[in-house]
């Protein structure tokens, strides 16, 4: 049992301000992951509910406890490091005893705790090994294996999968969504990567310049997001832009750009219709987009010359030139195409999104 | 293909002799050779010369006659040279424990971040770089009888009411040489530790941290396991630089008062150089050797062991 909330949390390093005003509700058993670029404030964010690193400004409370001032080793956490962290001089089974120890337990608890965690990670058989003898995969659960065994009320990770090759990581992804399941520990999760973002996350944390962006559910980023760094953030290949103008004509609102004319539609419109004669950024995903046929109305097609075909198998992903704006569409892969292809395009009118063009928020 | 043509090409353009270095054989000796010979001319010769002469009955003016063991007969019923034996090894011992101990304290130290820290670690490392000579006249005139900064201080502070002998009482004078070996040895502790501390992660501090182990616990079980390799490194090259220390002793107090600070370099040079007595001191500086070996193997085997660890 255990809530996190961070009030007002900021954190200056001399003149930088890394993390700004951050207000978060993590609540009991829930895995909630940090996402952001490099730089974005999310690894201090975490280190700061750690202890590892002092507070600037604001209040961190686990639980009803406000924990600013307490050392890390009070705050009754476990925390997997992004280089693993093993003690290199320590066997396996130390390294998971090492935690325990310090605090004292009873030496056939410890054993019980190591074998314990051991079989729900399936290290049993490396526990006399040193961490140099283990692949990184190896490494990886041990370190999961270390945080396990001390039973703490939150589980920080920090990237704990980017040392990790592509496959393995895959792997791991799902080996800890399942944990997850089993352990149920309120987790923090901080990532640079979106799939694992939206895979591993109850609720998805996406940070930018130290503040945060938006706080959701996954489908929820991906579906409304609340700005376009959100939009272009999630979801991979990332959403297409243009820069558009506003208009209206006969009294429907438009999206304006060179070659593209976009209609409007529902409540898009309505709140398109305030900001008439305006610039914004138009935003659709590569798969909303798809070969036009005589179902779509004329007002959400356009013309593209393709570019770039990428086959990549369950889809093909095109590289397109609309006016001048580049493109990316997702379709379907028995489509027959090549590049300099002149191809006509729909989107679909309901998967649209706009932003205002200053201050990039959603409209 | 491109590549076989040329360098068939190109050996056909070598001479025979340089050809002949395309044999690995030929060529490790040719690399080895230059090395070789230094240290066979200067100290492999000079080493077996040391023991023609400890075991002959050479001194200044007499090349002397082959005497067999007699020379270390002499020395080992000789009470200075016991004096010398127990000598080095406190010398040693102590300040070994000491440059360890300062020296690990100081690496830790800065290890940390602070403002200016690159021209601290600079300035920690000046008693190493000026010439031991020098640094010792300076320490002559600190430990002066008449003239003592130090006894100047200690009388000003009212701790003292008469002079401090340093370098006359024979007790003082070797407290004197340790504490300035001390002080010359230490920065390449801190220095040498502080690379071996720099080589461990910090996220293990905070894993241990986090584990629960208090400041204490975490130098014992992470930092000082993790930096035993490089300790024992640094121990070792000190050891073998004390056990034959000469200069300091030598400026400081020449071996005295009544030979209670000599060494076993400085007795050599006494008996070999200052009486002439030159197959004497060669079997002295010999009678170091044994002594040598054996610290020197057993902290090999000791690294060895703690490295495949």
């Amino acid at each position: 049992m255990a809530e996190v909330s961070l009030h007002k949390l900021n954190k200056k390093f001399d003149t930088t301000h890394v993390v700004k005003d951050v207000d978060l509700q993590i609540r009991d058993k829930e895995f909630m992951v940090f996402v952001g670029p490099s730089g974005c404030g999310k690894t201090t964010t975490l280190r700061m509910i750690a202890g590892l690193e002092a507070i600037t400004t604001g209040e961190i409370r686990i639980d009803d406890r406000v924990v600013n001032e307490v050392p890390p080793m009070d705050r009754d956490i476990a925390m997997v490091f992004q280089n693993y962290a093993l003690y290199p001089h320590m066997s396996v089974a130390s390294n998971l005893a090492f935690g325990l120890k310090m605090r004292k337990f009873e030496k056939a608890e410890i054993e019980k705790r190591i074998n314990n965690a051991a079989a729900i990670l399936g290290i049993e058989s490396l526990l006399q090994r040193k961490p140099r003898q283990l692949s990184g995969g190896q490494r990886q659960r041990v370190a999961l294996g270390r945080a396990i065994v001390r039973d703490p009320k939150v589980f920080l990770f920090d990237e704990p999968l980017s040392n990790l090759d592509a496959k393995l990581r895959v792997q791991m992804r799902v080996e800890l969504k399942k944990l997850h399941e089993r352990l149920a520990v309120t987790s923090v999760y901080v990532t640079h990567d979106q799939v694992e973002a939206m895979t591993l996350g109850d609720r998805v944390v996406v940070m930018k310049d130290g503040l945060v962006q938006q706080v959701g559910e996954p489908l929820e980023l991906y579906n409304t997001p609340a700005n376009r760094f959100v939009a272009g953030f999630i979801g991979s290949p990332a959403m297409n832009f243009a820069d558009v103008t506003l208009v209206e004509n006969g009294g429907k609102p438009l999206a304006e750009a060179e070659g593209l004319r976009i209609g409007l539609p529902g409540e898009l419109a309505a709140r398109a219709r305030a900001k008439a004669g305006q610039k914004a950024t138009l935003g659709i995903r590569p798969e909303d987009i798809h070969i036009a046929t005589a179902a779509d109305a004329p007002e959400y097609c356009f013309e593209a010359s393709v570019e770039v075909v990428e086959q990549l198998g369950s889809e093909i992903l095109l590289d397109m030139r609309v006016g001048p704006a580049l493109m990316v569409a997702s379709v379907e892969p028995t489509l027959r195409v090549r590049a300099h292809d002149k191809l006509k395009l729909a989107l679909k009118p309901e998967r649209l999104h706009l932003f205002d063009a200053e201050s990039e928020a959603a409209i | 293909m491109a590549v076989t043509a040329l360098s068939a090409a190109e050996s056909k353009r070598l001479s025979p002799r340089l050809r002949k270095l395309e044999d690995e054989r030929w060529l490790a000796m040719a690399l080895l050779a230059p090395t070789a010979i230094l240290l066979g001319l200067f100290i492999a010769y000079p080493f077996f010369e040391g023991v023609l002469l400890s075991l002959s009955s050479a001194r200044v003016g007499d090349p002397g006659h082959f005497v067999g063991l007699k020379n270390f007969h002499k020395i080992w019923d000789d009470s200075i040279f016991r004096t010398t034996v127990w000598n080095t090894f406190w010398y040693t011992g102590v300040t070994t424990v000491f440059k360890l101990a300062l020296g690990l304290w100081l690496a830790i130290l800065l290890n940390r971040h602070f403002k200016g820290k690159a021209i601290i670690r600079a300035f920690i490392l000046l008693p190493f770089i000026i010439p031991t000579v020098l640094s010792t006249f300076a320490w002559k005139w600190m430990f002066d009888p008449t003239f003592s900064v130090i006894n100047w201080s200690l009388f000003q502070l009212g701790l003292i009411t008469t002079r401090i002998n340093w370098l006359g009482d024979p007790d003082l004078a070797m407290t004197s040489i340790i504490i300035i070996n001390i002080w010359r040895g230490v920065p390449f502790f801190a220095i040498t530790l502080l690379a071996g501390l720099q080589t461990i992660s910090p996220e293990l501090h905070e894993a241990a941290a986090i584990d629960g182990a208090r400041p204490w616990a975490r130098f014992w079980h992470v930092t000082w396991p993790l930096l035993m390799p490089v300790t024992l490194v640094v121990v070792l090259f000190s050891v073998i630089q004390t056990f034959a220390d000469f200069q300091l002793v030598y400026v400081m107090t020449g071996g005295g008062p009544a030979n209670a600070t000599h060494l076993f370099a400085t007795y050599a040079y006494q008996l070999g150089i200052g009486t002439g007595l030159l197959s004497e001191g060669a079997a002295i500086s010999l009678a170091m050797f044994p002594f040598l070996f054996v610290i020197v193997v057993v902290q090999l085997l000791y690294i060895r062991r703690v490295e495949t660890r």
